[in-house]
């Protein structure tokens, strides 16, 4: 039971090594793919069951005492968002079988996903600042890997910005881990909390917090860093966009949850006011493109940006409601748009096109597809019994509690146009007369949907049965509150 | 010692930010390295240029160097050396695919093509 931190980490890994080795027989491939994702999901499910039983749980790797080694931590956040991703990758998985084709398979697309996975759950479940750079490295190696396979044109132009924004992103971290060994002499997050708080945050250590917020804010697509985002995110396949809507920003999301909550909390009225005018920025930004683009694939691009606009107002309010909204939202938000890109995914297959006025009435010959859509739409809004709704329920009770009340009054119009943005979707392009000359009459859709169907059910599942949830969310943000517990559980002296 | 070191990677910053906002692919690439230079650079002048002899215990001197920023440093080389390759070969196979290094022609949306 010691070690079973580290398999999250380890069974990934070596299913990638594994795959490299068989990239021609595609159906082993995949067999094994599937059976290593059901086996990452249930060991982060003990995982989280695990750390609910007996708080933030830490692992010294090699048996070196923090701060000196590093130390694996998982607290209720780390293990959830663990079991999450996981989720997220065995669907994406379930959905490949079909929705990628036999080239991309074959040049190494499956080690390349469970590299991709091996690098999220790394830097979600690292107690080390420089240790989580190693990791956030594996995750954009092999993210540049999936974003350029296939090579077509569109992708080369835009992966090419994609690894340019992060090469200069990966050196601002570099950056801001020098300048703060320097201050602290540590790079332990846990010792460093503790140090930072000895010296109670001065100027030095706030404009080093900054630089995190802009190494992060890369990563997660906050407002005046989001430019590479939807160019990047709408050129590679569905299933690709599936897996980085759902994985990558939110692993930026994560550092600046643990950052501002454990480390930099000293100076709220400094960084968390910038957190909050910057995620209000992001909401406007994102509805704004999403209610602008007519193609399906950018509309939910810039549904990705808002929802990080979202998330981020909670980590500013820093009140209880606040943060565990932020919480609640963020793992609703891995789910619905990994679900949100695959229906579109599907879609686009059907009708060959992913503009929003060259096809209409899928609804005749498709209704699966059609109404499995409306239920991620309402989610995707927050209509009472999806999961959206408790998590935008508890920003706002949180945004009103720090007393931030214009930035609620924009969460909430945002919200109404995200509604607008996806129901203009279904409205042109599921209902309506039917009309798509280019659609393949034997395209059966069959292994396409059911992937996201269970997405769908698990959003449903944590809207209905939220009461099941939240106690591992309130836990969360007990940690996320309190920096003691988290400081506590790894330097046990 | 300290002050002089930072301004030279200051410097090699400037440099390599110039270069990144270059048209030309080549030239970025070349910003990016220079950038990363920068980068360990500070690293090592931030872990402190305090006179000492090379982390080997073998010397058996009264005072190292401070061994981590080395170690940090040659993490950071592998990696950008990886990511750089990458940058390169991508770079190689955009300017076949599209016949231009100039990153002004590289405009455009997704359903231009």
């Amino acid at each position: 039971m010691t070690n079973l931190i580290i398999l999250p980490i380890l069974i990934p890994f070596f299913t990638a090594v594994i795959l490299l080795f068989i990239r021609k027989s595609v159906t082993v491939e995949r067999i094994i793919s599937i059976i290593a994702g059901i086996a990452v999901v249930i060991v982060s499910g003990l995982l989280a069951y695990d750390v609910l039983q007996n708080g933030v749980y830490s692992y010294n790797l090699g048996g070196w005492v923090p701060p000196f080694g590093i130390a694996l931590v998982a607290d209720s956040l780390s293990a959830l968002l663990v079991l999450f991703t996981s989720i997220v990758v065995l669907v994406c998985l379930l959905f490949s079988i079909r929705g990628i084709d036999e080239i991309r398979t074959k040049f190494y697309f499956y080690p390349l996903v469970y590299f991709l996975m091996t690098g999220v759950i790394g830097a979600f479940l690292t107690g080390d600042i420089f240790n989580m750079f190693v990791f956030f490295e594996v995750l954009l190696m092999s993210s540049y890997g999936l974003i350029t396979l296939g090579g077509s044109k569109a992708q080369l132009r835009e992966s090419i910005k994609y690894v340019l924004i992060n090469v200069i992103s990966s050196a601002f971290f570099v950056m801001a881990i020098a300048l703060l060994y320097s201050v602290t002499g540590t790079l332990n997050i846990a010792d460093l909390s503790s140090r930072v708080a000895e010296v109670g945050q001065p100027g030095i250590l706030t404009v080093i917090a900054f630089l995190f917020l802009i190494v992060f804010g890369m990563k997660a697509a906050i407002f005046p860093l989001f430019f590479w985002l939807p160019g990047s995110y709408a050129a590679p396949p569905p299933v690709i966009t599936a897996l980085f809507a759902g994985l990558l920003t939110k692993v930026g999301i994560y550092a600046i949850f643990r950052i501002f909550t454990i480390v930099f909390y000293h100076e709220p009225q400094i960084t968390h006011l910038t957190l909050e005018v910057l995620a209000v920025l992001t909401m406007i930004v994102g509805v704004i493109g999403a209610v602008a683009y007519t193609d399906l694939q950018k509309v939910l691009v810039y549904n990705v940006v808002a929802g990080v606009g979202f998330i981020i107002f909670g980590i500013s309010s820093f009140n209880e409601a606040g943060i565990f909204g932020a919480t609640f939202y963020l793992l609703h938000d891995m789910l619905i748009k990994a679900a949100l890109f695959l229906l579109v995914g599907a879609m686009i297959i059907i009708t060959k096109t992913s503009s929003m006025h060259k096809a209409s009435g899928l609804i005749k010959k498709h209704p699966l597809v059609g109404w499995s859509f409306l239920v991620a739409c309402l989610s995707l809004a927050g209509v009472p019994p999806f999961s959206g709704f408790f998590g935008k329920l508890f920003l706002i009770q949180g945004g009103f509690e720090a007393g931030q009340y214009f930035s609620v009054i924009i969460l909430i119009l945002a919200s109404l146009l995200i509604l607008y943005s996806v129901m203009r979707i279904f409205f042109n392009v599921i209902l309506g007369e039917e009309n798509y000359e280019t659609m393949n009459e034997k395209v059966s859709i069959k292994g396409l949907l059911y992937p996201s169907m269970i997405l769908l059910f698990l959003t449903f599942i944590m809207g209905m049965g939220a009461e099941a949830i939240v106690p591992y969310i309130s836990d969360a943000t007990e940690t996320l509150l309190n920096p003691e517990l988290y400081i506590e559980a790894v330097l046990k002296e | 010692m300290e002050i002089i070191i930072s301004i030279l990677s200051g410097i090699l910053f400037t440099i390599g930010t110039y270069l990144i906002l270059s048209k030309n692919m080549t030239k970025i690439i070349i910003g990016t390295a220079v950038l990363s230079h920068g980068v360990h650079m500070l690293l090592l002048t931030m872990g402190g240029l305090k006179l000492g002899a090379a982390p080997l215990l073998g010397y058996e001197e009264a005072a190292y160097t401070d061994p981590l920023p080395q170690a940090l440093i040659l993490t950071a080389i592998v990696i950008s050396f990886g990511v750089t390759s990458f940058l390169l070969v991508l770079a190689y196979r955009t300017y076949k695919v599209h016949g231009t290094d100039d990153m002004e022609k590289l405009r455009g949306m997704i359903d231009d093509d």
